[in-house]
């Protein structure tokens, strides 16, 4: 099943990094917003989950703050 | 009953199980992340062999070598307890119950808190322990950095090329940290540094506006969106009862990583190793699984 993945990060943040490879690695697309250079983002990316740490993970409308793994695993349904 | 438990995956943690893997030892790594704080590191240039790497990609190349092996890594398992009985010791996490023989502790170092009302309440709703992470974040806002040492000093340089305006809070008479790093700071039109100032709060209402001091007796308020608290590091070695430890609480070890229980060693930036860099904890850590090897070869359980 294709999964709507939104990915909201900063190029210098190393969780952001392992979270979009994590992705990468288990063949998930997903759109990345840079929310250092994009305001309108940011703010989406603020009103969404509440906080301002990056990153934020939306994966079908659920919104997981950080680099959850074991969190993003169960909303991809994979083992 | 596992030879070698490695508690961590930092540089120290990552290395003694390449050194684990290649000695062919039954081992596990339990740890909360991987890349530890070398993975918040921004720039370094300091690691032989690599002129310039981010912090993130060292920490990458790490994981990419530790993968060569076939290493059992549990992520998200931080260590709850060690417990020594006899020639056994028992870890335990919220998951599991592990016995070994030995174990590495290199579970590091955390950010320090400020202990002061409001700073949980938010926490990532404005106050952050990285600005490499979060700063950008925070352009063209004003913020308040926590602190006068090399981190407080190196959050500051990233901030004030993107934010309107930065306050450095320091509580001691002037800023320490490395000269260059001062002078940089000082010559940055839009910093202002507050010494003998100490943080009494963090205000907001859903998100930050503002921090209060006491600076020499008198209390201001600056209004900020933003507080990056970099007041030093704590070890993260609760979890160890048993071992002998410092008055900061890093554990204390000799020069080959033994502590003071028998079969249990350390490495890295939670032991009281004199310098805390990547590539000491890189070379500690290795010395580490080293002692644990002849250990177990000398007890031949």
């Amino acid at each position: 099943m294709a999964h709507t993945v939104t990915v909201y990060s900063t190029p210098s943040c190393p969780y952001c990094i392992r979270a979009k490879q994590f992705l990468t690695d288990n063949k998930i697309e997903f759109t990345n917003y840079d929310v250092s250079a994009d305001q309108a983002k940011a703010d989406e990316m603020v009103e969404k989950s509440g906080q301002m740490g990056v990153p934020v993970l939306d994966i079908d409308g659920r919104i997981i703050v950080g680099f959850d793994k074991e969190k993003i695993k169960t909303s991809l349904g994979i083992a | 009953m596992y030879d070698l438990i490695i508690i961590g995956a930092g540089p120290a943690g990552i290395t003694a199980a390449v050194y684990a893997a290649r000695k062919k030892m039954q081992f596990l790594v339990l740890t909360q992340d991987i890349g530890g704080q070398a993975a918040w590191s921004a720039d370094v240039e300091n690691y032989t062999g690599y002129q310039l790497i981010t912090g993130a990609d060292l920490a990458r190349r790490f994981e990419e070598h530790m993968r060569q092996y076939a290493i059992a890594v549990h992520e998200q398992e931080p260590v709850e307890s060690v417990v020594a009985e006899g020639y056994r010791i028992v870890v335990r996490t919220a998951r599991a119950a592990y016995e070994t023989r030995t174990v590495i502790i290199a579970s590091g170092k955390r950010s320090r808190e400020l202990g002061v009302p409001g700073e949980k309440e938010f926490r990532n709703r404005g106050l952050t322990y990285c600005a490499t992470c979060d700063g950008p974040l925070f352009a063209k806002k004003d913020v308040a950095v926590i602190g006068g040492g090399n981190s407080a000093l190196d959050a500051a340089l990233q901030l004030v090329r993107f934010c309107s305006r930065v306050y450095v809070i320091n509580d001691a008479p002037r800023l320490g940290g490395d000269e260059i790093a001062q002078d940089k700071l000082l010559e940055a039109k839009n910093a202002q540094v507050f010494n003998n100032a100490r943080v009494t709060g963090i205000e907001g209402d859903k998100f930050v506006k503002a921090v209060t001091m006491r600076q020499e007796g008198a209390r201001r308020r600056l209004d900020v969106q933003g507080v990056f608290v970099e007041i030093g590091l704590l070890p993260n070695s609760g979890f160890a009862k048993e071992v002998g430890k410092n008055e900061s609480g890093e554990i204390i070890v000799d020069c080959s990583n033994t502590t003071s229980v028998p079969g249990v060693f350390a490495a890295g930036d939670v032991t009281t190793v004199p310098e805390k860099q990547i590539i000491i904890a890189a070379g500690e850590g290795a010395k580490a699984c080293l002692t644990a090897f002849r250990y177990l070869n000398q007890h031949r359980f």
